[in-house]
């Protein structure tokens, strides 16, 4: 439980956290809120030379009316994410969804920006933005883009980011009134999904985000398309693994995670249309 | 003790445990707290194969590291020692316990088995260290399944030449051949097989050891967290070679063990072997993987069981095969966990002598076992608790009702069973009824009609336990029978201080379970004074230096005991020194509520204070009466102590992805006389939780290599306060007769009694679907399995 030595530089702003990262290279890591990373570097799983902290770059910690979408800053902790009244109107599913990661000391301290650019397929937040159809913007060297949560998720741990850009925003389109359910099915209330489904649905529109089901979130859109064929939400759910390709672990077999994305795919559709 | 007038009524008071503020607020002392200015910090290196030959150890590279002080490989370390690692319980003449150095020579035997080690001057340098000490293994085939261990087809140890360490038989027959005809001409017969899997203890502390060398003369001092700092001292002064007068070991603040911290520790011998090496301190803390490695497991064990019963359901024979998992070796008390569960696969029931027990142990390369809270009797409980379940099923009868049809009768108290134990008292169906009437059973059974018709989304099912408890280890003469190597006796010494305060200085060695509020209660009660003004020393050999510390819910029954015998023997010694005082006999003085009253005169009196005062300046004593009031007993228990009780639990199963949500938890238990009612309930809660844990959610998995594949707390799922149900606790009182204060052990019974009950309940929800048993932990996975399996692959 004791981590390699590392160096500890910590930025004021984006523009300097992007510089350090930059001048210090790729053993060199950002520190948001600490809750994926600390963990992974006291087993030794990661040993990053040097930690660039991000974590009090605290303009870009935020919720705010964009028009037609919310805009979250990076550094946003899942707490203010759960317990945003902004949210909560437009975007209630994304407030709910982060009220189930984990137990509050680390809604505390994990914030979006790490919970997505970790890229981990276990995590509830990059399922729920992808389906929401959300925008990442991330910032580098070379300024800013914008990446689609549907291009960002490239396998295990794996994003679009480049290794000096840093996530600075995310924009989730508001949900104008539709339903939604949040599925998330574990053995411990406090632990990672075994399997989650993150659903809304207005009329024949839907969008269904699994968790935990492939090295990455995966997009459910063949249950879309059946909805938007008109199937009910029992048949449309037949299709939930459609996209998935998950992995056996302790928890679950592959047939089981299979089955598991069926039923809550079809209890979230039945929730969220209810 | 009768609870009489002569009583100030401490007893049986909920009272705030005295321990809490500074365990919830920081300032207890656990080892790893300790300030030792100039330790060296130890770091482990352990063997990342579950079976590998040790071919070289180079050390030098991380010898060279900044802070690192020396780098020993097992070898380099064999002179350290004047034995090997020891087992305390031969539980034959033939066993077979291979040789165990706390660092392995030649060969290492399981995933975390140390192999080098490295002293730093910081915990951090000595981490950094074990990354440069190169290790040549050539890794061997690993043996993880107890079966294949049973064959023998891969020996792990060459000079066992088995895998088997012992066979233990236990066959009781009125005549010979009595269980083959019971089997024979039963009415019915069932026959099982259960898997105890391993169990990862999971102290909320992590084991932690400071060994410190004391200037001049060789004395050594070592703290480490354990449950026994009296045995731990023995031992460790005969593996070691110190003279045991010259060992003083300390357990500070120790947050929970259950049974894992009952036991002689590689880093224990290899802080003081070093620190003695050395002539500097040297400490070491455990990492929670570590913990899960390197600490000892709990359960292991395949259990074959089978009941003969009559035509009315009573049982005429009970047949059990067990194989037990020691893991790589066989640490403190490894082989006899097992044994003390032998003689309880009958239960709480009437057996004529017509019992087959026999338990075949085994080695693989897995981490040792070894006791761990129940230690043998929950894993008895369960195979009958189970087996009775199957055979009223077997039978088409209410589990409740058969097992009423085979209580041991109340009249029938003390009862001495087919084994020749007597149980000294019982009541089951007192306790059966109020744990009945508390989930209300028939109401249950009812809405089962309803709610568990074809196609239902969510079964309800209701799942019974009783139990026996077998425990306050133990009379020594019965241990000898068994072959254990120390004694059952507690020790106790009370002194009254001259302004009538009071020391208590017991054997027992608390670490989480309140006794310093407990045995303050039992003083206060016996000598008429608040228990504030009792103080309890325990748990440094300096201090208390006779005991045999905690473990099989013993301290109360065997170490509160010798408490309320020591009150005594001070009692009689202050009423010589009052009775001289008042000018009374002795044998007319009365003494309660702290006072000693001449009977028939209640103004001659005098207060313990004012005696306490004349036996401290010993002015004016009797003649040929020693100074000052104090009493030592050791007491030898005539008997185990005999808790029993039932437990049910309620529990919906939804069909669909097999989760199972437990609805209610009633747990009936009879502890005798209660000493403190909130600890009593703090242990039976505690205990439920992790028998609970075992059946729903716990289990060290290995891979077929030997890989321990729950090595951190992400994957051996700990239940949490959000995972478990309200429990709710009822009591029947049945005073244990063999004890002054009629108590017995409360410390195993819920972990002995709740995973059956759990399992039960969820095989009950889903008999209507064909599910006959569903293994260990019942996971969503493992149940959803379950029901596919038994629905024939489909839904
Ligand atoms: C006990 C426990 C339980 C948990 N349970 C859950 C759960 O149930 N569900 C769940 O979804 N998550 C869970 N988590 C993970 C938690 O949500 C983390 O906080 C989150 O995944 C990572 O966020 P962070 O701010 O802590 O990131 P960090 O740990 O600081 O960083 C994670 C990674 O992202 C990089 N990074 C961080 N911020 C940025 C950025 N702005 N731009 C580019 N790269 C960045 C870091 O360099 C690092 O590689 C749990 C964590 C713990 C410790």
């Amino acid at each position: 439980m004791i981590p390699a030595a590392f160096d500890y530089v910590r930025a004021g702003s984006a523009a300097e956290a992007i510089q350090l990262i930059g001048q210090y290279g790729d053993e060199a890591k950002f520190l948001a809120g600490g809750h994926s990373l600390v963990p992974a570097m006291k087993l030794r799983l990661a040993q990053p030379t040097v930690l660039v902290d991000i974590g009090r770059v605290s303009d870009l910690s935020y919720i705010r009316d964009g028009g037609d979408h919310i805009a979250i800053g990076a550094l946003t902790r899942h707490m203010d994410v759960e317990k945003s009244p902004v949210l909560a109107e437009h975007v209630p599913l994304l407030a709910h969804a982060a009220g189930h990661v984990g137990d509050p000391q680390v809604r505390h301290r994990g914030t979006i920006g790490g919970s997505l650019a970790h890229a981990d397929p276990a995590s509830d937040l990059p399922a729920t933005t992808l389906a929401l159809g959300a925008t990442y913007v991330a910032e580098g060297p070379n300024g800013t883009r914008e990446i689609a949560a549907a291009d960002f998720y490239q396998g295990y741990f794996t994003s679009a980011l480049a290794p000096d850009e840093m996530l600075t925003e995310i924009r989730v389109p508001k949900m104008g009134g539709a339903g939604w359910s949040f599925q998330k099915f574990n053995r411990r209330a406090q632990d990672w999904a075994i399997v989650g489904v993150a659903a809304w649905q207005r009329g024949s529109e839907c969008g269904v985000g699994l968790v935990n089901m492939a090295s990455t979130p995966v997009l459910a859109s063949s249950v879309a398309a059946a909805i938007a064929g008109g199937a009910s939400a029992a048949d449309a759910a037949e299709a939930a693994a459609a996209e998935a390709d998950p992995q056996a672990d302790l928890n679950a077999s592959v047939e089981y995670r299979v089955h598991l994305a069926k039923v809550l795919t079809r209890r979230a559709l039945q929730a969220a249309a209810g | 003790m009768t609870m009489t007038d002569d009583t100030t009524g401490v007893l049986g008071q909920r009272l705030l445990r005295r321990e809490d503020p500074a365990l919830l607020t920081g300032e207890a002392r656990y080892t790893s707290d300790l300030p030792i200015p100039g330790a060296l910090h130890l770091a482990v290196l352990r063997s990342p194969y579950a079976r590998a030959r040790i071919l070289s150890v180079d050390t030098s590279a991380a010898a060279a590291m900044p802070g690192v002080t020396a780098v020993f490989s097992g070898a380099d370390l064999a002179d350290a020692w004047a034995g090997p690692m020891p087992c305390a319980w031969p539980v034959t003449e033939d066993m077979k316990s291979p040789t165990h150095y706390p660092l392995a020579v030649g060969q290492a035997n399981y995933v975390g088995d140390g192999v080098a080690c490295v002293l730093a001057t910081s915990a951090t340098a000595a981490r950094d260290a074990l990354d440069a000490i190169e290790v040549e293994y050539e890794p061997l085939e690993a043996v993880i399944d107890l079966e294949d261990a049973l064959s023998d087809r891969v020996v792990i140890h060459d000079e066992i030449g088995t895998n088997r360490s012992y066979t233990w038989d236990l066959k009781i027959e009125e005549s010979e051949g009595q269980v083959d005809r019971a089997f024979a001409d039963a009415a019915y017969s069932v026959k099982a097989r259960y898997i105890q899997q391993r169990l990862i203890p999971a102290a909320m502390e992590p084991r932690a050891v400071a060994a410190i060398p004391q200037p001049f003369g060789g004395d050594m001092t070592l703290y480490s967290a354990t449950q026994v700092p009296h045995i731990l001292k023995v031992m460790t002064a005969l593996t070691l070679g110190i003279p045991e007068h010259q060992l003083r070991v300390v357990a500070p603040a120790v947050g929970g063990g259950f049974g894992s911290k009952l036991n002689v520790y590689a880093e224990e011998l290899l802080c003081v072997a070093l620190a003695k090496r050395t002539g500097s301190p040297v400490r070491w803390t455990e990492t929670r993987s570590e913990g899960n490695q390197a600490t000892i497991h709990g359960r292991g064990q395949i259990q074959d069981i089978e009941l003969a019963a009559d035509s009315d359901g009573r049982l005429t024979a009970v047949r059990v095969r067990l194989i037990g998992d020691m893991g790589a070796y066989l640490q403190l008390v490894t082989p006899g966990v097992p044994l003390l569960g032998a003689f309880l696969y009958a239960g709480v029931y009437e057996l004529p002598k017509a019992y087959d027990f026999s338990c075949t142990s085994v080695f693989t390369n897995m981490t040792p076992t070894d006791a761990y809270r129940g230690a043998g009797r929950p894993e008895a409980t369960y195979a009958i608790e189970r087996a009775m379940d199957t055979l009223a099923a077997e039978i088409g009868i209410d589990p409740l009702e058969l097992r009423r049809r085979n209580f041991i009768p109340t009249e029938a108290y003390p009862y001495e069973a087919m084994t020749g134990l007597v149980y000294d008292s019982g009541d089951h169906d007192r306790a059966a009824t109020l744990a009945a009437e508390m989930i209300d059973y028939a109401g249950v059974r009812a809405r089962q009609e309803s709610q568990n018709v074809p196609g239902a989304a969510k079964r309800l099912g209701i799942g019974v336990s009783t139990y026996f408890e077998m425990c306050g280890l133990a009379p020594s003469r019965v241990l000898a029978s068994l072959n254990y190597g120390a004694g059952g006796w507690e020790a106790a010494t009370v002194r009254v201080l001259p302004t009538n305060k009071i020391q208590v200085v017991t054997g027992t060695a608390p670490h989480g379970q309140g006794h310093e509020t407990a045995w303050s209660m039992i003083v206060a009660e016996k000598m008429g004074v608040s228990p504030d003004d009792v103080d309890v020393l325990h748990s440094d050999t300096a201090i208390a230096p006779l005991g045999l510390d905690t473990y099989g819910s013993r301290s109360l029954s065997v170490g509160g005991v010798a408490i309320a015998m020591a009150c005594d023997k001070v009692i009689d010694k202050a009423k010589q020194i009052a009775a001289h005082q008042l000018e009374a006999n002795p044998d007319d003085l009365e003494f309660s509520g702290g006072e000693f009253r001449v009977a028939g005169s209640p103004d001659r009196a005098m207060p313990l204070a004012a005696v306490a005062f004349e036996a401290f300046t010993a002015h004016n004593l009797p003649d040929g009466l020693e100074p000052n009031l104090e009493a030592h007993t050791t007491y030898d228990p005539p008997n185990f102590s005999w808790p029993f009780g039932t437990h049910m639990c309620l529990v919906e199963v939804d069909t669909e992805t097999g989760e199972v949500d437990v609805l209610k938890y009633v747990a009936v238990d009879d502890c005798g006389n209660q000493v403190n009612p909130l600890i009593v309930d703090g242990q039976v809660h505690g205990g439920v939780v992790q028998g609970l844990a075992q059946a729903l959610f716990e289990e060290a998995v290995y891979d077929a290599d030997g890989n321990l594949q729950t090595s951190t707390l992400a994957e051996y799922l700990v239940p949490a306060a959000s995972d478990v149900p309200a429990i709710e606790t009822g009591h029947t009182i049945t005073p244990s007769p063999t004890n002054q204060l009629g108590v017995k052990g409360i410390g195993e019974a819920g972990t002995i009694a709740s995973t059956p009950a759990v399992i039960n309940a969820i095989v009950d929800a889903l008999s209507g679907l064909g599910v006959r048993d569903v293994p260990m932990p019942a996971s969503p996975n493992t149940v959803w399995r379950a029901i596919n399996e038994a629905q024939g692959g489909q839904q």
